[in-house]
């Protein structure tokens, strides 16, 4: 923010349109860029758990699986704590 | 030798923002510093590079032509006058873009990569056939835009097409900015468009009624040793294009007196 910001905020008067364009912009990029349906973005999630339960337990309540942008990289971030190794478990049983 | 050329696409996304006079203003200010460059006009259906050249009446054969091998291709290059360094394809019919190929544009481009040292490509707007067809032949690419948001959208996808299009590398130049309007922070600044779009800016150019002064009279600007704040900008985009070190302009810094003084500080970044 700005000085200019600042003081326009103070006096109660609107938003300059540059700031006003540079929100709307960074907005509608993030979305133009991933160009991936948040239904899209759900079905992935869902199998990307799917597949990882296989191995091991996850906290499927504290997980989450979302998309990140930055300097035109856009990144698939997930974050899946694991309560406990199903395989080691498993090869416990077998014993 | 051909793959020391430097073939540069010219493209926007957005139409009118000034694509075809920076390929004219680049073509003439790079023949000027002595190396041989050929501006090629890719847009078939609304060509224009003739017309801001002011070479429109001295046409005799076009790019479509030279690949229906009707003709040679130093026959259909149009040399310029004053600066014999300089040559312009010309757009074909628009009726070419019914079956013109990127392998054409490939062919054509290597033909010219024999005599010249830079090969600009004066791209169409849009993301259709014309565009993919000059990306083929590309290596490298300058996006231009305009302080406004449309046209920063249409150059962040544009970008992300020449991305996947293995072009490297792509850098921006930022047209018609206007000073007084960022100062009063009713135009988005040159570190805001950078920012967003995250490319290395190769120049900006200034607001400047002369452009249109020139195009009227079919003279690029930096054709004349006039000293316009346009034409100055686009020769420095040349001469950093040839790899000079020219440190760019800052719009804020620009303009003295009380007010402008005063409206920098409003503009300090507190958090």
């Amino acid at each position: 923010m700005t000085l200019l910001e600042i003081v326009q905020k103070l006096l109660g008067r609107q938003q300059s349109s540059a700031s006003k364009a540079r929100e709307r912009l960074q907005l509608v990029l993030a979305h133009d860029r991933t160009d991936l349906s948040p239904e899209l973005l759900d079905q992935m999630r869902r199998e990307i758990l799917e597949v990882v339960s296989k191995y091991v337990e996850i906290d499927i309540d504290e997980g989450a699986v979302s998309l990140e942008t930055e300097d035109r990289m856009t990144a698939l971030v997930a974050n899946l704590p694991i309560k406990r190794s199903l395989l080691k478990v498993n090869s416990q049983d077998a014993e | 030798m051909a793959s020391n050329t430097r073939i540069i696409l010219i493209c926007s996304g957005k139409g009118g923002v000034g694509k075809t006079t920076l390929t004219a203003n680049l073509g003439v200010a790079l023949a000027k510093q002595g190396v041989r460059t050929v501006v090629l006009d890719a847009d078939f259906g609304l060509r224009n590079l003739d017309l801001l050249l002011g070479l429109e009446n001295r046409i005799v054969y076009t790019a479509q032509e030279v690949l229906e091998e009707t003709c040679r291709l130093d026959q259909a290059l149009v040399k310029h006058k004053q600066e014999p360094n300089l040559a312009l394809l010309p757009a074909g019919n628009p009726r070419m873009l019914d079956w013109l190929k990127p392998d054409d544009m490939q062919r054509i481009v290597t033909m010219l990569t024999k005599e010249f040292s830079y090969v600009l490509i004066d791209c169409p707007a849009g993301v259709e056939d014309g565009f993919k067809n000059a990306v083929a032949a590309s290596k490298e690419a300058i996006i231009v835009t305009n302080p406004e948001v449309s046209a920063v959208r249409d150059a962040d996808r544009v970008i992300g097409l020449l991305n996947t299009n293995g072009i490297k590398p792509v850098q921006l130049v930022l047209n018609r900015v206007r000073p007084q309007m960022i100062a009063n922070q009713e135009m988005l600044s040159v570190d805001d468009v950078t920012d967003i779009l995250a490319l290395p800016l190769l120049g900006l150019v200034l607001e400047d009624q002369q452009v249109i002064v020139s195009t009227n009279r079919g003279e690029p600007l930096t054709l004349s040793d006039n000293n316009s704040p346009a034409s100055h900008c686009y020769s420095n985009i040349a001469r950093r294009l040839q790899g000079e070190q020219i440190p760019l302009i800052d719009p804020s810094k620009e303009g003295s007196g009380l007010r402008n003084k005063f409206m920098r500080l409003m503009q300090t970044k507190i958090f």
